[in-house]
């Protein structure tokens, strides 16, 4: 028979904590669920909207009736739970029904916290917490002129904008002397208060409310400095306090909410509990990301599969009222510790506050111009040092000489800019998916729309679309895990593969508790990477853990036939390459001969069958595979230099031959890109390759971290070196860094701008002895590395059964 | 009408594999899990006739290698969001040798 699992409290954290542990273990409990509502569990952050007008109800149910009666899930809507028996381990709602659990969980969330003056019972004096409250609001807005809302918190003022859109007069009465101070500081606190009066909100500020007045129905409020002030309706929206009487009843202990350890069980172990009830290692939680990550842990603990830690969130705040952009994370006041960064312009209406410690960013507030927010609270979140980015910071992303998405606004965006290329999906396509579909995360995006899912180069933006569509109810993951198998992130796992000594896929899924049996196509080809690049020496090549291109070693095309590239050295050939080339493309009835970027020549429209006969010819004529179809070294791109070139400083052609012979079969976290310029005239674009020489006078300067594409960044000047022998080294150390380092799938650019220029100079550069060492260490890879596929396949007949069918069928 | 036809041995497969049977019509792509069971279908992708046979296949599914989208090789069902479906031949294991049905 099936565990029993009881939920009470039918919200966004609990439903939450069902639904991953539906997608982990659909069938180990028979789950029961009561509400106090009479509904099914709705997104509650977007009741402003709601109240606003610009959402119905409908557009923000999460789960609807039906959708519990299609997952077998027992729904007592509109059940108030009055008892929790632990002995007899039974709940008891209101109305006499009786639940008997194995497991409960406690997802009572929040109440509004009723300022207890005298009046406060008065009719028309209400919360701003739920459907019946908006329901009361806008009852309001058509029979009443005025309204008050007491708080001048996030909370306070949606609801205040909320009915002013529907034309009430609106007083905001606050008791401190900043609007949102939990968010804002005096100078954002002030610019903002300006641009709602501009908008035509009332305030009263620094004001005591004494009591509440009417006969029957609020009339008006007094203060304690003895002023008055009329309304038809009070919204008191001071704050919440967790809602843990029915917990604290049945004995559990609780402090300013119902107390719970990193894997969110109370001190009675049967029963957990999630969201806003729950205080966490002291702190509590009124915005809504946090929730969703101790949903996630809770659920992995109800399915017994006991790993997963809560381990406390980083919250960030958006205020939801159009034409009002501000944003607030973290510690934005500061102490002695810290330092601060301002920009203030208040003209323009922007303000910019960023507070430091220790060259880590530890809080931010903006005002006005909100698009940085987002890389912001990355950074904090990350915890990386800012020390180089130190003069760019506080003028943000775009300015770190990206010329890529970083600049554009995803709130001046029109619904069709189309943001992922790859696939044709516009701005409004995710929007309607994120709020039709009640999407929260980057994953649950690319799935429905399938925006960044492909090249994944604007990630970053969809990021923000989710940010700027749901406000605080978006969080990515702290440090984000390798793929849905796993909670470990790329970090976690390179060092365990370190540490452990971990040679095979198998191994590691074993040692980290892997969820899924045989992984999924984005750890397997990590992982087959990971082992590799870390044990070079034990390793063994996964071949299905490959994609087809790097199982095939020619690229796939559209129609499922493929390409071929040799490999041309330093971009020279001869007559005899050439002959070799014409001639396969003539026997084989090859379609198209196209010249590549990279200075190479390849051979499009090759059925797969016949892939090993070309290779055979080509390497009769002393011609290897050009990898252009791996993660893997690709081409080094040359200039003829000083041999021909009346500008050409050095011989960049024989360097670049030489770069070529050292580097060539060497797989890498992502395609990887080398040139080498005989002048700084630069012909052969080596600033937007991932290793770029240009030769100069005196030597040679090594330029590092750029890339053409879609974003297209310019390298970064790592040193000057004096003699090819330099070259040489500092590129296989610079090369074996960034394979040991960055995340598979992670090109030398972005590489660079997340573990920062000053690590790799001082690795490689600064640090004779790491040099050293990661030169050593590349140069025994490459000589296990450096066979020629091609030849293994056509010559020695390797892999036979990847090129041929296993049967044909005569009809 | 069933018309089964030996296609060769299951070790001739690859473990998380795929080999192609040609017919006079079309491919077929007979699959090998990581716990030897085995798999036919059509050997093209609902979204844009990609070759399935290339794909990565993981737990009783195959990923596509043009667009990623993943397909259940029980059913020939597109997964998740996506919508489509490719034909699905019954295939079967005896004494280390695999068949399949035409149909």
């Amino acid at each position: 028979m099936k565990e029993k699992l009881v939920m009470i409290g039918n919200g966004m954290a609990g439903m939450r904590t069902i639904e991953e542990l539906l997608k982990i273990a659909p069938d180990m409990y028979d789950i029961t669920v009561f509400g106090d509502e009479p509904y099914g569990n709705y997104n509650r952050i977007l009741l402003s909207p709601v109240l606003a007008g610009d959402k119905t109800i409908d557009d923000i149910m999460l789960n609807t009736i039906e959708w519990y009666e299609e997952n077998n899930i027992k729904l007592h809507a509109g059940k108030k739970v009055t008892e929790i028996n632990r002995i007899a381990r039974t709940v008891t709602a209101q109305d006499g029904t009786v639940e008997e659990y194995d497991r409960l969980l406690i997802a009572t969330g929040s109440k509004p916290f009723i300022i207890p003056v005298p009046g406060h019972d008065k009719e028309g004096v209400i919360s701003f917490r739920d459907i019946k409250d908006v329901d009361t609001m806008l009852a309001a807005t058509k029979n009443f002129k005025h309204a008050t809302v007491i708080g001048g918190g996030l909370l306070g003022l949606e609801a205040a904008n909320g009915m002013m859109q529907h034309g009430m007069n609106v007083t905001v009465v606050h008791l401190g002397d900043t609007l949102m101070e939990r968010q804002m500081d005096k100078v954002s606190g002030t610019m903002l208060k300006k641009s709602l009066q501009d908008k035509g909100m009332d305030f009263r500020m620094e004001a005591q409310t004494a009591e509440i007045t009417g006969n029957g129905r609020v009339s008006g409020i007094k203060f304690a400095d003895g002023t008055s002030l009329e309304t038809d309706l009070v919204v008191m929206a001071v704050g919440i306090r967790p809602n843990i009487e029915l917990a604290q009843q049945a004995g559990l202990h609780c402090e300013r909410g119902i107390v719970v350890n990193d894997t969110m069980q109370t001190y009675d172990p049967v029963i957990y509990s999630v969201g806003e009830c729950v205080q966490h290692r002291g702190e509590t939680y009124g915005l809504v990301a946090p929730l969703f990550e101790m949903a996630k842990v809770c659920a992995n603990h109800l399915a017994k599969m006991g790993i997963g830690l809560y381990e406390g969130s980083v919250t960030s705040t958006k205020l939801k009222v159009t034409g009002i952009d501000l944003f607030s994370a973290g510690d934005f006041t500061g102490n002695e510790d810290t330092e601060e960064m301002v920009m203030q312009d208040a003209s323009s209406g922007l303000y910019k506050k960023l507070v430091l410690r220790n060259n880590k960013l530890i809080g931010s507030v903006l005002y006005g111009d909100t698009k940085e927010g987002a890389w912001y609270f990355q950074l904090m979140r990350t915890g990386q040092d800012i020390s180089d980015l130190r003069d760019k910071l506080l003028f943000g992303e775009s300015h770190l000489g990206d010329s890529g998405h970083g600049g554009d606004h995803i709130g001046l965006m029109s619904d069709d800019t189309e943001i992922c290329g790859c696939n044709g999906v516009c701005k409004g396509d995710i929007v309607k998916a994120i709020t039709t579909e009640g999407l929260f995360t980057l994953d649950e995006v690319r799935a429905h729309t399938k925006a960044s899912a492909s090249c994944g180069s604007c990630t970053g933006l969809v990021e923000q679309i989710l940010e700027f569509t749901l406000g605080s109810d978006y969080e990515a993951p702290e440090a984000k895990p390798l793929c849905k198998c796993t909670d470990h992130s790329h970090e976690e796992v390179r060092q365990a593969i370190r540490e452990r000594k971990l040679t095979s896929i198998n191994d590691v899924r074993r040692s980290l508790n892997w969820k899924t049996e045989d992984g999924c196509p984005a750890c397997r080809m990590a992982l087959n990477y990971y082992v590799q690049s870390a044990w070079h020496n034990e390793a063994q090549d996964d071949p299905q853990s490959r994609f087809i291109n790097e199982r095939a070693h020619a690229n796939i095309q559209k129609d499922g036939r493929y390409s071929v590239i040799p490999r041309m050295w330093g971009g020279m050939t001869t007559p005899n390459e050439l002959r070799a080339i014409a001639n396969v493309a003539e026997k084989y009835e090859i379609k198209d001969v196209h010249l590549t970027g990279g200075q190479r020549i390849g051979l499009y429209g090759v059925e797969k069958e016949v892939l090993p006969k070309i290779w055979a010819d080509l390497n009769e004529a002393g011609m290897v595979s050009g990898h252009a179809y791996g993660k893997a070294m690709r081409t080094v791109k040359t200039c003829v230099g000083k041999q021909w070139c009346r500008f050409g400083t050095q011989d960049s052609t024989a360097l670049g031959i030489k770069l070529e012979e050292l580097t060539w079969a060497s797989w890498m976290p992502h395609k990887f890109k080398l040139a080498v310029s005989g002048c700084p005239r630069n012909c052969a674009e080596a600033t937007i390759k991932d290793f770029g020489v240009v030769c100069v006078d005196s030597g040679y300067e090594l330029h590092i971290g750029g890339n053409g594409g879609i974003k297209v960044r310019a390298t970064d000047l790592l040193c000057n070196v004096a003699t090819e022998e330099d070259v040489l080294e500092y590129c296989g150390a610079f090369i074996q860094f960034y394979r040991e380092d960055a995340h598979y799938l992670e090109r030398t650019a972005p590489w660079v701008e997340r573990i920062g220029f000053s690590r790799i100079e001082d690795t490689v550069v600064k640090n004779e002895e790491k040099r050293k060492h990661y030169y050593k260490r590349f140069l025994e890879a490459q000589k296990i590395a450096q066979v020629d596929p091609w030849k293994e396949r056509a010559v020695d007949g390797k892999a036979k059964y990847e090129f041929e069918s296993i049967k044909v069928v005569q009809a | 009408m069933s018309n089964w036809v030996e296609v060769g041995q299951l070790d001739d497969i690859p473990k998380q594999g795929s080999r192609v049977v040609e017919t006079s019509d079309y491919n077929i792509a007979v699959f090998r899990t990581v716990n030897d069971e085995v798999f036919a279908v059509k050997d093209e992708c609902p979204h844009k006739q990609g070759p399935l046979s290339q794909g990565i296949v993981h737990d009783k599914k195959v990923t596509c290698p043009l667009h990623n989208w993943t397909i259940s090789l029980e059913s020939g069902e597109a997964l998740g969001p996506d919508e489509g479906c490719t034909n699905v031949f019954v295939a079967i294991v005896e004494n280390g040798v695999v068949s399949i049905d035409l149909g």
